[in-house]
């Protein structure tokens, strides 16, 4: 799987590099600022791209910008946003364009190695990988409105997992309860929320978010 | 210019005239304020001296304030008092601050001079007014028979009589026009120039409101240096000691019991992200990321997307204020939200940012119950110690019943240029 990397600090760059490498990734180029960034995404089209919010030269967001200017050009192109914070303003930048193959993860989550392979994948495959820290953020924001509150506990757990992108079999693996449970659980909170029933992953994402967010 | 605005313009005048004499006896009202100013002086040795100086400085402070707000209505321009305040409260320091006080001798000053140039200012319109008219009607008197009738020296046996005398109140009539609200002027920038504060006190007292805002925007940044260190040291250090320790002892026993390893790198990992997280809000509580990448709109609707109830925010910045600036207003707004979060029991809340006539407003409303206070030690109150640094205002109007509706304002000149940085929808 072909990946281009836009990071700016040595140090993190060679380690996320090694990391991939050590998953089977071809790291097909590794740049250090926006505009290398959008150059190098767009002539190499990859099948995913990790890159970090904040680069060189005005140490903003410049890599946000690439990334969401890169998919104007190349509309699907999965792109994994790494930042040192998440904010829900990003997110829903992000998620704009509706194509789905998105991702947004703390910094810290690459720390668990497996779950951040796994949310590589997913983006790359088309879907979504959220941070549970705007999940959490989002949930707590809607904390007023009554049909989230008629959810049971285990119902908001599989909706924040949702949220995050995870597939129905994904979420019954952390949960360890049978798929099978997801879907009816996942049929429930459709059901409650009055959100339309739906296969397609990334679009469940998005239908849960809107929903959240009141878009 | 029509018949029409000159009637009207010779009643306006006539008016002013009017209002003018009316103001003579305030003129002279003040006169016996002297005496007894000066009396209570000696009186402070047998103690009685002291209430009564309190009592009449009030009164004579009073009287001059009526003065002192006529004269910043004609002029157009608010003159502030130039009292000393007194450090502390106790009625001998009163005394002594006011005695000390150039401005109390520059009242006293006021008072006999102002009698006379009252009176003056005061009779002199309607004088020439009178006179004038006086002048124009006098050939009819003497037409009627008046033989005694004298004006201006022009009586019925002096030659032409018939023409010069109304010519000459005709003058005087056009003197009176032109000098009725000059005259007026005169006397309010008379009052300005000894009620006003000087250029010295003014000076004086601008020194000590900024020597106040330094010593608190020393004191806060002091307490927020010892709270960064306190939060470094208590939190992300100490968990990276845990870290060290977690690795070592992992490494130690990696071929021994390769679980156990495991487990402790395990926690070795959490301690990490926990130091992580912990400095992140520690960076967000010194410059939030969100407001130096997408500056004050940005980082408000972030702010607001974060907030437990609709926030609508409604900004229009041609650019950046500095970054100081923007990051004090940014904590104002982030203050207040807390609050409307916390204490308001609002269901919505709106935030709107202008920058006009070189000030940089925010305003900050909910449709709560209202009540709110800026209280010493409360978040209000904070707001505003961070304002006076930066010359800023808070104001707060919150009727019981709400709504609340808080403002802030901040002098900026300038915003910078945002191209680059900003330069995207």
């Amino acid at each position: 799987m072909r990946v281009v990397l836009g990071e700016d600090l040595v140090l993190l760059r060679d380690g996320l590099i090694r990391l991939l490498r050590a998953y089977d990734f071809d790291v097909v180029e590794a740049v250090d600022t926006g505009p290398a960034l959008l150059k190098a995404l767009v002539d190499h089209r990859p099948d995913v791209a990790v890159v970090d919010v904040r680069l060189p030269p005005t140490f903003t967001d410049e890599g946000l910008r690439a990334a969401i200017d890169a998919r104007k050009r190349v509309p699907g192109l999965p792109v994994l946003v790494l930042s040192q914070y998440v904010e829900q303003l990003y997110a829903r930048e992000l998620l704009s364009d509706r194509g789905g193959g998105v991702g947004y993860l703390l910094k810290d989550r690459v720390s668990d190695v497996r779950q951040f392979v796994d949310a590589i994948r997913r983006v790359a495959a088309g879907g979504t990988a959220m941070d549970p820290e705007v999940i959490t953020q989002l949930l707590a924001r809607s904390g007023r409105d009554r049909p989230l509150a008629t959810l049971t506990p285990r119902e908001r757990e599989v909706l924040a997992l949702m949220a995050e992108g995870r597939s129905n079999g994904a979420i019954a693996a952390r949960l360890f309860i049978t798929e099978k449970a997801v879907g009816k659980h996942t049929a429930n909170i459709f059901g409650k929320l009055g959100l339309p029933l739906s296969e397609d992953d990334n679009r469940r994402v998005l239908a849960v978010l809107a929903y959240l967010d009141r878009l | 210019m029509t018949d029409h605005d000159l009637v009207r313009g010779a009643a306006s005048r006539l008016r002013t005239a009017a209002l003018a004499l009316a103001r003579v006896p305030l003129c002279v009202l003040g006169l016996p304020l002297i005496p007894l100013q000066l009396y209570a002086y000696p009186l402070i040795l047998v103690t009685i001296g002291v209430p009564l100086l309190l009592l009449i400085t009030a009164l004579a402070r009073r009287y001059l304030a009526v003065h002192r707000r006529w004269a910043g209505g004609v002029l157009g321009e608010e003159i502030a008092a130039p009292y000393r305040l007194p450090a502390n409260r106790g009625p001998m320091t009163r005394v002594r601050t006011i005695a000390t006080d150039p401005a109390t001798w520059r009242d006293l000053a006021f008072l006999p001079l102002n009698a006379v140039v009252g009176v003056v200012c005061g009779v002199l319109p309607l004088a020439l007014w009178l006179g004038g008219a006086f002048g124009v009607v006098t050939p009819v008197l003497w037409a009627l028979g008046a033989d005694s009738v004298e004006f201006s020296g022009i009586d019925v046996d002096t030659p032409g009589n018939f023409v010069v005398a109304p010519l000459l109140g005709l003058l005087y009539l056009l003197v009176a026009w032109w000098a009725t609200p000059r005259i007026v002027r005169v006397h309010a920038s008379f009052v300005r120039w000894l009620l006003a504060p000087s250029a010295h006190t003014a000076l004086a007292d601008r020194v000590r409101v900024l020597a106040d805002s330094r010593a608190d925007t020393v004191d806060a940044q002091a307490a927020e240096l010892r709270r960064i260190e306190r939060d470094l040291h208590d939190g992300a250090q100490a968990r990276l000691v845990a870290l060290g320790m977690s690795l070592g002892m992992a490494e130690e026993l990696l071929a021994r019991d390769p679980d156990a390893a495991r487990d402790l790198l395990a926690e070795a990992r959490q301690s990490s992200s926990q130091a992580l997280s912990e400095l992140r809000d520690l960076v967000r509580g010194i410059h939030p990321p969100v407001l130096a990448d997408r500056g004050l709109e940005g980082a408000l609707r972030a702010l607001a997307l974060a907030h437990p109830l609709p926030v609508e925010v409604d900004v229009v910045l041609a650019g950046r204020p500095e970054a100081p600036v923007e990051s004090a207003a940014y904590f104002a707004v982030a203050e207040a939200l807390t609050n409307v979060a916390k204490h308001s029991g609002a269901t919505s809340a709106w935030v709107r940012v202008r920058h006009e006539d070189g000030r940089l407003g925010l305003m900050i409303g909910d449709n709560g119950h209202g009540g709110a206070e800026a209280t010493e030690g409360g978040g209000l109150r904070g707001i505003e110690r961070r304002l006076t640094a930066f010359d800023g205002t808070l104001g707060i109007a919150s009727p019981l019943g709400g709504p609340t509706i808080v403002t802030v304002e901040l002098p900026v000149s300038d915003l910078a240029d945002s191209v680059g940085r900003l330069g995207r929808p």
